[in-house]
């Protein structure tokens, strides 16, 4: 099984670096552009099959480690 | 005092921690390895100095954080023990959840290294019983994740309790927008836990203690913490 773990800002926690790809995108012509948030993903490789297990042990790994939970969400997929 | 400084593969400020705390308290510090289980027995201070301990992987502190050493260094916090976290130091702190908050990216994202001014907000801790509360200080910041973030309710509770040490300035100690070079809360460059025994802060007192180094600003928050320990 594999888990895929994307983590992001929370609201309110400003983004600079969101804020320059945001910015540059406008210098380089897309119209259109909103607010763009930077976040990132981390692939993991699991041995456990039962999903429910490998959810909740990836829960622990995001709450321990993976995330910062003070300015980070996390989201987790599995397949 | 007795005192130690935790050394992280990537920690490259442990010498001058070392060399501040034997010129102004006396004694050389120890220096514990990271994968250490255990503290020295009867430490007084725990120091975790400056630098990109584990290459600042995943997150500045977070890999730190969660190395056994740390376990050790919780166990002397919560029994009472005095921590002092500068820079890299700082974000393992928060990153532990030994102080509040965390430290992002700088707000222009560049790497700052240059000399700022402090203001002294408390006069009331063992770290900054020798300044005066209000003192505006110069000393040297060196950081691409000093970004100081706690939500409202953290802020609230760090003001109330007057646990922000130190804030960015200029020299006449103006705190605003324009005097902050990264971007923090508040312009916030320390805090104090709840019992003011640990304290976390970006810039480097260690690095101007005497004349020869350009300057002294940094030296009472080490005449504080050997006198609040002897």
């Amino acid at each position: 099984m594999k888990a895929k773990v994307h983590i992001t800002l929370k609201t309110g926690v400003l983004d600079p670096q969101g804020k320059a790809i945001e910015k540059s995108l406008d210098h380089l012509g897309f119209d259109g552009i909103g607010e763009v948030r930077q976040g990132k993903v981390i692939e993991i490789e699991l041995a456990e099959t039962d999903e429910a297990k490998a959810r909740a042990a990836v829960e622990a790994m995001c709450r321990k480690l993976l995330a910062n939970t003070v300015i980070e969400n996390y989201a987790i997929e599995l397949s | 005092m007795k005192s130690a400084i935790v050394v992280f593969p990537g920690t490259n400020r442990e010498r001058d921690m070392a060399k501040a705390l034997t010129l102004v308290g006396g004694t050389a510090p120890t220096m514990v390895w990271h994968g250490d289980a255990d503290l020295p027995q009867g430490l007084d201070l725990v120091v975790l100095p400056g630098g990109f301990s584990y290459g600042d992987y995943l997150r500045s502190g977070a890999m730190g954080a969660r190395s056994p050493v740390l376990d050790a260094v919780k166990r002397h916090a919560e029994a009472g023990g005095y921590v002092l976290g500068v820079c890299n130091g700082f974000q393992i702190l928060a990153e532990s959840g030994l102080l509040p908050g965390a430290l992002m990216r700088n707000r222009d994202l560049r790497f700052i290294c240059r000399d700022v001014h402090l203001r002294v907000e408390t006069a009331d801790s063992p770290f900054t019983q020798a300044y005066g509360a209000g003192e505006i200080v110069r000393v040297p910041v060196a950081h691409h994740d000093g970004n100081f973030f706690a939500d409202e309710q953290t802020l609230m509770a760090l003001e109330g309790e007057g646990r922000v040490a130190f804030r960015y300035c200029d020299e006449r100690g103006l705190a605003a927008e324009e005097t902050n070079p990264n971007g923090s809360r508040d312009n916030i460059a320390g805090i104090l836990s709840a019992n003011r025994r640990i304290l976390g802060m970006m810039p480097h007192p260690e690095n101007l203690v005497e004349p020869a180094l350009g300057g002294t600003g940094g030296r009472p928050l080490f005449e504080s913490i050997t006198e609040a320990l002897s």
